[in-house]
């Protein structure tokens, strides 16, 4: 055998092993959503979506309350998170050089790799043990884990945006402050909505904090100051319930629900950002 | 012939590098004052400092003083916004805003400032296009984007957005240099117009453009102002060595 042909023996079998491991990385993906269709699809039809939720055991009904619940928990952390995220990150993105800016980008960064489970029981100790299981509680520790992703992806947005912009609207006297709020962010705004839709599918299937603040329940929305149920909290619920012919499919059937929310918000994303991938 | 800006003293560094060393020249009204000089000679830090854009560069300092209309504009009561409003600025690229249609970049510095009259609105984009010899190419698009435009028509744009806010002085920053000959040669007969109303200054590396186009010129070398005279005495009568080299095309 000669030198080419070794050469290309090698490469060959690079790129057969890459090949391996792509399917092997791939097969977890696709049999999570093969199983969940399958599981769940048998629990979904219209009733699953809008009756209440059963107790154990019991048929009939659905997971209205857990579908109403995570949009108004996700709702809430997103009315909090996101200004206090996209305002962080403008401050970071336009005073890149101060020693706050570098002290609060450090601290972000840790904030981001928080385990969840520690942002549930700090939201716990602060607000569950003052007003008691509440939305107010859950949208809290879910807005914690939402402001550093979201100042992060703003930060990175506003320094995309070309320094010949931002000139020439200062040269035509337009004030510091309204060029960074009107320029600056219209130029960058695809990537901070990016942002901002890519940290609310983060945040949707969080369970650990949403178990310590939320509770759950199997009713409707009653006020802020309330437990409520979410879809985590159902598939987790469901998932642990002694009547496995009841129960499991609707735990598959949330599941199924939550994945179809995020890959939603994910193909908005990919809608967004279609232009500048070609 | 009355002058509009005075340069005095004016020193100006980019961190510990001192870019511009003690100019002084006098710019006159309603004339083309052109640049010239090598390279990172400080032609452009010298316009920028003008209309105070030099002192947002990180680590940039100024010193001395620039009197318009005998006003300094580093005077410590003296708001940059303001001197901003009244010295427009022309840049090297045109940088029209991406996302705006060809009327709101020309609106744009009356809309930011808070004038939202639509009838008002209009007539300044049409009075400052048609300054700009742009209306005739665009009156029927104005509301497609700005960046939809060729090279040539988004640098007369942007030279439109900087007239509608109604400045005195005119800073334009080689404002041909990145436009082909047809398109150049538009804009440099446009510098010639608007130099009837306007106070312009002009920085320039193509010394056929300032003798074409200026009344006066200043030759900058390394940060000193090596000569400045009428634009026909430094180009036939140079009376510094540095400056008959450099136009003569020995150096540079």
């Amino acid at each position: 055998m000669n030198k080419y042909m070794l050469r290309r023996r090698k490469s060959q079998t690079i790129i057969i092993l890459a090949y391996l491991a792509l399917v092997v990385a791939l097969i977890p993906l696709i049999s999570i959503l093969a199983e969940t269709v399958i599981r769940g699809g048998i629990a979904v039809n219209l009733s699953f979506f809008i009756e209440m939720i059963p107790p154990l055991g019991q048929p009939g009904g659905g997971i209205g309350p857990a579908i109403q619940g995570t949009m108004i928990v996700v709702g809430l952390a997103s009315l909090i998170g996101v200004p206090i995220g996209v305002f962080s990150g403008i401050y970071l993105a336009e005073f890149r050089e101060s020693s706050l800016s570098s002290v609060a980008r450090f601290l972000n960064d840790v904030l981001t790799n928080m385990p969840s489970i520690v942002i549930g029981i700090f939201s716990w100790a602060l607000i569950v043990t003052v007003v008691g299981w509440s939305v107010i509680a859950g949208a809290f520790a879910l807005a914690v884990m939402m402001i550093p992703i979201v100042t992060r992806t703003t930060e990175e947005a506003i320094k995309l945006v070309p320094a010949t912009i931002r000139e020439a609207a200062l040269a035509l006297g337009i004030p510091q402050w309204k060029t960074t709020i009107t320029i600056v962010l219209n130029s960058a705004k695809k990537g901070i909505i990016t942002g901002i839709l890519l940290s609310i599918a983060r945040i949707s299937g969080e369970t650990a904090p949403l178990l310590l603040t939320i509770l759950g329940s199997r009713f409707w929305f009653g006020g802020f100051t309330q437990p409520t149920a979410a879809l985590p909290l159902s598939i987790f619920n469901f998932s642990q319930s002694p009547y496995s012919a009841t129960d499991w499919p609707r735990a598959w059937g949330a599941a199924l629900i939550l994945i179809l929310m995020i890959l939603g918000i994910n193909v908005v994303v990919r809608y967004y950002t279609r232009e500048r991938y070609g | 012939m009355s002058w509009k800006i005075s340069i005095e003293n004016l020193n100006a560094w980019f961190g510990s590098k001192h870019v511009l060393k003690s100019i002084t020249m006098k710019v006159s009204e309603n004339a083309v004052t052109a640049i010239i000089g090598p390279s990172g000679c400080g032609k452009t830090t010298l316009i920028r400092c003008i209309n105070r854009m030099h002192e947002l560069s990180p680590g940039a300092r100024v010193s001395g003083a620039v009197l318009l209309d005998n006003e300094d504009v580093y005077d410590r009561n003296v708001d940059p916004v303001m001197v901003r409003r009244r010295i427009g600025m022309v840049f090297q690229k045109p940088n029209p805003f991406p996302m705006m249609s060809i009327y709101d970049n020309v609106v744009a510095g009356l809309k930011l400032n808070g004038i939202n009259d639509k009838r008002r609105l209009d007539a300044a984009a049409e009075k400052s296009l048609r300054l700009a010899i742009l209306w005739d190419e665009v009156k029927n698009e104005l509301n497609k984007s700005g960046a939809s435009l060729s090279g040539g028509q988004q640098q007369r744009l942007c030279i439109a957005r900087a007239l509608a806010v109604e400045p005195e002085v005119i800073l334009m920053d080689e404002p041909s240099s990145a436009l082909d000959p047809i398109a150049s040669a538009k804009i440099e007969q446009l510098i010639r117009v608007l130099s009837k109303d306007y106070t312009m200054v002009i920085v320039t590396h193509n010394m056929q453009q300032a003798a074409r186009v200026s009344d006066f010129t200043a030759f900058l070398y390394m940060g000193d102002l090596i000569e400045y005279d009428k634009t026909k005495v430094i180009f036939e009568n140079p009376k510094n060595e540095l400056t008959e080299k450099y136009i003569t095309g020995e150096f540079g």
